[in-house]
C-alpha cells in the first residue's frame, strides 16, 4: 500500500492541499502525519480538521512539539514570537481540535516502520536528527527497520548496514529508492508547510510497503496566498516571508 | 527461506539451476531456466557463508538496487531479484562468449583494433552515465560483446547511481575497485565522478595497446596511491611506431586530475573514431615519464584532494554535450547560414565542456556517371571541407573543441542521423529551407532528422531575406525532442 508521509505541515492549508492532491494522483491510499500540524501558519483550524478526518479514516498522526505547546498553552519561558503564535493558534482552534492535538501519541508503529516526530531515543525530548551521528543514535534506539520522522525541515535519508556506520544521502525528488532489507533506514520527508532549503515547494514522500520503495517529492503550491494569510492574521512578518523564499 | 546446497536441478524462486558457469570470490554464476522466459539467463548468487566478505553482500545490495534502473543494449537485461536472508539472487540476461579479458592474451593489439574496441566500450560507458550510473569497476573481464558487436558492461557491485544512496559509503575503509584499474580519486574514496570510468578505460586501452599495465598490479593502499603522483611510461616508449593520436587519447584518460581528462566517454569515443581530428598536445610526443620534481609536486598536491559534493554523472554529462551542427554549405541561403551560426554559438556557449561537430553532406549518386569519379569526389570533398571551415570561422572556436566532417551519402538526413547515433551526439542543430522549391522536390531533411534522431534537435529558420540574424522573438529556433533520453540543453 502506498502511504503518503507528511511532516511539519505547520498550519499551511495551501501546502497541505497541494501535497494531498499530488499524493492522490500518485495513487496514495494511506497517510501518515509526522507531527507539527500547527504553529507558524495561518490555518490551524482547517489543517487540524482535515487531519482529524484522515485519522478517522485510518491515517497515522503523531505529536509534534508545536502541537504539544498549543495543547498545553503558552509558558512564560518561551520566546515572545513563539508565545504569540501559540496564543494566536489556540484562539483559532475549537476545544475539540485542541483536545485532538493534545491526545496525539508520541509514536506509531506500522509494520516495519516507526513514525515519530523528532527521534526514537527520546520522542518527547524533541532533539533533532541533524547528522549521521544523531541518525545512528535514533536507529539504535528502536528495533524498527525503518524510521520516518520530521522536526528537521530539510529532506534527508540515512542508512546503516548491519553493524556498520551511518551514511547520509540527500534525496533527489521523484526517484524511487528501494529501502533494502539488509540495512536500517531513517527517512525525513522534509517539511510540507515550511520548507527551509531555499526551495519554497512543499516536501513530502510516498512509501510503498509492498516493495519498500520510498520516493521523495517537491510540490509547488500557492505560497503567496499562504504568506498573505500569515501577514493578514497579524502573525510575525518573517513567517510569511520565509514561505515565499523557502528559507 | 533456507535452501539446499547449490546443485544442478535445484529450483530457487521458480528458476532452475542448470550449469555452474563461474565461481568467484564474491559470487557464483549459474545458467538458469524457468518462469517461461526463453532467452538464456544467468543467476548471480552472492557468497554469504564461505567468504564472510562483507563487500560480497554489500556489492549484491548495490547491484540489486542499480540493475533494475538500467536499460538498453549496453547492459544485460534485468529479469528478477530477491533478497532472501539465506540466499539472495539476481537473474539477468546471459551474454554469451568470452569477455574482453580474452583479448589481453594477444596484446599488444594493432592500434586500429584498440581504437575500435575502445570506441565500443566508450559508447557503453556513455550510455550508463546518461542513465545516472558510474560503473567504478571497469576492466576487461567486465566487458562482454553482443553478437551484433556492441559492448555490454557487467557487474555493477561497486557502482554508484546519482539518484540513489551510495550503499558502500562509510562502510569500508579500503578503496573499492580493482587494483590495476582503479582511478586516483577512487583510491581517495571519492565515488561520484564519471571520469573515474574514463581513467579505467585508459588503463584498459593502454594494456590492450602495449601488453603492459600502466600502473602494475598493486595490492596495498600505498601501492595504489602511487598513481596519484607517478605517471605511466608513455606507450611510444614501449611500442615502436605507436600512433601519436592514440597516445594522446590514452594519456589524457590517465591524467591524475579528472578535470584534465576528457569530459565524457562520448568525447573519448568520438576521438577514437576520428583519429585525424584528434588535437595533439605535448602528451602525444611524450617519450618518457615525468621528472622527479614534477612527480614530487604532484605528490604534495595529492595530499589535499577532496570530493566535490556537487559532482555527479548527470551534471558532468550536462556540462559537456556534443553538439552537431548540420550545414548545407552549397544550398542554404546566406541568411540561413548566419542564423545557424547564431544558434550554434548559443548552444555551444551554454556549457563549458561542449564540443561542436560541424557536418555537411556531400550527396553522392547511387551510380557514378562521371568520367573520373574518384578524382572528382576527392576534390569535391576538399572543397566542402574548406567551405565548412569558412562557415565556422566567424565563431572563432577553440581548435580542441571543434571538428569538421564531410559525410558522403545520397540520403542527407540518414547520414546525419547515423553520425549523431554513432558519435553519441546530444543535440543536433539543423537549418530548414522553409518552402523553397528544392524542399518540395527533395522532401525536408530537417523534419526527417527531427522525427528519427535519438537526441534533441533544434531546427533553425532564416529571418526574411536580407535580415542576417534572427531576433530572439521570431521563430529562429524551434526545438523538438527526439525519442531518446533527455539530453542537456535541449
Amino acid at each position: 500500500m502506498l502511504r503518503a508521509l507528511l511532516a511539519d505541515v505547520h498550519a499551511n492549508r495551501e501546502a497541505l492541499a497541494a501535497c494531498l492532491e499530488h499524493a492522490r494522483a500518485q495513487g496514495a491510499k494511506a497517510y501518515a502525519f509526522l507531527g507539527d500540524l500547527v504553529g507558524y501558519g495561518a490555518d490551524p483550524g482547517p489543517v487540524t480538521e482535515a487531519v482529524m478526518a484522515a485519522v478517522d479514516g485510518g491515517a497515522v498522526a503523531v505529536l509534534g512539539n508545536h502541537d504539544q505547546a498549543v495543547a498545553q498553552g503558552a509558558r512564560s519561558a518561551m520566546h515572545p514570537d513563539a508565545r504569540r503564535v501559540i496564543e494566536w493558534t489556540r484562539a483559532h482552534l475549537t476545544p475539540a481540535q485542541i483536545a485532538f492535538l493534545g491526545g496525539l501519541p508520541f509514536s506509531v508503529q506500522v509494520g516495519e516502520s516507526l513514525h515519530v516526530h523528532a527521534n526514537a531515543w527520546d520522542p518527547g525530548g524533541w532533539a533533532y536528527v541533524l547528522n549521521a551521528y544523531d541518525a545512528g543514535r535514533s536507529l539504535r534506539a528502536t528495533p524498527s527497520r525503518i524510521t520516518f520522522c520530521g522536526h528537521v525541515h530539510d529532506p534527508m535519508l540515512f542508512h546503516m548496514a548491519e553493524g556498520g556506520r551511518v551514511a547520509t544521502f540527500e534525496p533527489v525528488p521523484g526517484s524511487g529508492i528501494p529501502l533494502g532489507p539488509r540495512r536500517r533506514w531513517l527517512a525525513i520527508p522534509g517539511s510540507a508547510g515550511q520548507p527551509r532549503d531555499g526551495n519554497p515547494a512543499a516536501c513530502y514522500a510516498l512509501f510503498d510497503d509492498a516493495t519498500s520503495v520510498l520516493t521523495y517529492f517537491r510540490v509547488p503550491y500557492d505560497a503567496e496566498t499562504a504568506a498573505a494569510k500569515v501577514r493578514a492574521a497579524g502573525l510575525p512578518e518573517r513567517l510569511g516571508n520565509r514561505l515565499q523564499a523557502g528559507t | 527461506m533456507a535452501f539446499a546446497p547449490l546443485a544442478p536441478g535445484l529450483v530457487i524462486d521458480g528458476f532452475r539451476l542448470e550449469e555452474l558457469l563461474h565461481t568467484g570470490s564474491m559470487a557464483t554464476l549459474w545458467r538458469v531456466t524457468g518462469r517461461s522466459w526463453q532467452p538464456p539467463m544467468v543467476m548471480k548468487l552472492p557468497q554469504l557463508r564461505e567468504s564472510g566478505d562483507p563487500t560480497a553482500i554489500a556489492g549484491f545490495e548495490v547491484e540489486k538496487m542499480i540493475m533494475p534502473t538500467l536499460k538498453g543494449i549496453h547492459v544485460p537485461r534485468f529479469i528478477a531479484a530477491a533478497d532472501f536472508p539465506e540466499q539472495p539472487y539476481i537473474v539477468m540476461e546471459l551474454i554469451p562468449g568470452p569477455s574482453l579479458r580474452a583479448r589481453l592474451a594477444d596484446a599488444p593489439l594493432p592500434p586500429p583494433e584498440v581504437a575500435s574496441l575502445g570506441a565500443k566500450v566508450a559508447a557503453a560507458l556513455h550510455d550508463i552515465h546518461a542513465q545516472h550510473v558510474i560503473h567504478l569497476d571497469l576492466k576487461p573481464s567486465n566487458v562482454m560483446f553482443r553478437a551484433t558487436g556492441e559492448a555490454v558492461l557487467i557487474d555493477f557491485g561497486f557502482s554508484r547511481h546519482d539518484r540513489l544512496p551510495d550503499l558502500l559509503a562509510e562502510q569500508f575503509r579500503l578503496p573499492m575497485g580493482t587494483g590495476p584499474y582503479i582511478s586516483p580519486e577512487q583510491v581517495l574514496n571519492i565515488r561520484n565522478d564519471p571520469r573515474s570510468d574514463l581513467f579505467a578505460l585508459g588503463v584498459l586501452l593502454y594494456h590492450l595497446a602495449t601488453g603492459v599495465r600502466p600502473f602494475g598490479n598493486p595490492t596495498s593502499v600505498r601501492g595504489l596511491r602511487r598513481r596519484l603522483y607517478r605517471d605511466p611510461v608513455p606507450p611510444r616508449a614501449l611500442v615502436k611506431g605507436f600512433p601519436p593520436y592514440l597516445q594522446e587519447i590514452i594519456l589524457r584518460c590517465l591524467e591524475t586530475d579528472p578535470t584534465r581528462r576528457y569530459h565524457t566517454a562520448a568525447q573519448v569515443g568520438f576521438e577514437l573514431q576520428h583519429p585525424e581530428q584528434v588535437k595533439l598536445t605535448a602528451r602525444a610526443e611524450r617519450a618518457r615519464q615525468d621528472g622527479a620534481l614534477t612527480v614530487a609536486r604532484r605528490w604534495f598536491r595529492s595530499l589535499g584532494a577532496e570530493a566535490d559534493p556537487r559532482q555527479s554523472a548527470t551534471q558532468q554529462l550536462a556540462r559537456a554535450p556534443i553538439v552537431l551542427v548540420a550545414v548545407d554549405v552549397t544550398q542554404a541561403s546566406q541568411a540561413l547560414l548566419a542564423a545557424l551560426r547564431v544558434t550554434a554559438r548559443r548552444v555551444f556557449d551554454t556549457e563549458p565542456g561542449a564540443r561542436l561537430a560541424c557536418v555537411t553532406v556531400l550527396r553522392t549518386h547511387r551510380i557514378a556517371i562521371e568520367s573520373n569519379p574518384d578524382e572528382d569526389a576527392q576534390s569535391l570533398r576538399v572543397q566542402r571541407l574548406v567551405e565548412l571551415r569558412h562557415w565556422a570561422r566567424p565563431l572563432s572556436l577553440p581548435p580542441d573543441r571543434v571538428t569538421f566532417h564531410v559525410l558522403e551519402s545520397p540520403d542527407a538526413a540518414g547520414a546525419i542521423i547515423e553520425f549523431a547515433g554513432t558519435n553519441q551526439v546530444d543535440h543536433v542543430v539543423i537549418g530548414s529551407r522553409g518552402s523553397s522549391p528544392l524542399r518540395r522536390y527533395m522532401g525536408s531533411v530537417s523534419s526527417k532528422v527531427v522525427a528519427e534522431a535519438e537526441c534533441s534537435v533544434t531546427v533553425v529558420k532564416a529571418a526574411e531575406e536580407g535580415d542576417a540574424a534572427p531576433s530572439a522573438e521570431e521563430p529562429g529556433g524551434v526545438s523538438a525532442d527526439g525519442a531518446g533520453p533527455p539530453p542537456p540543453g535541449g
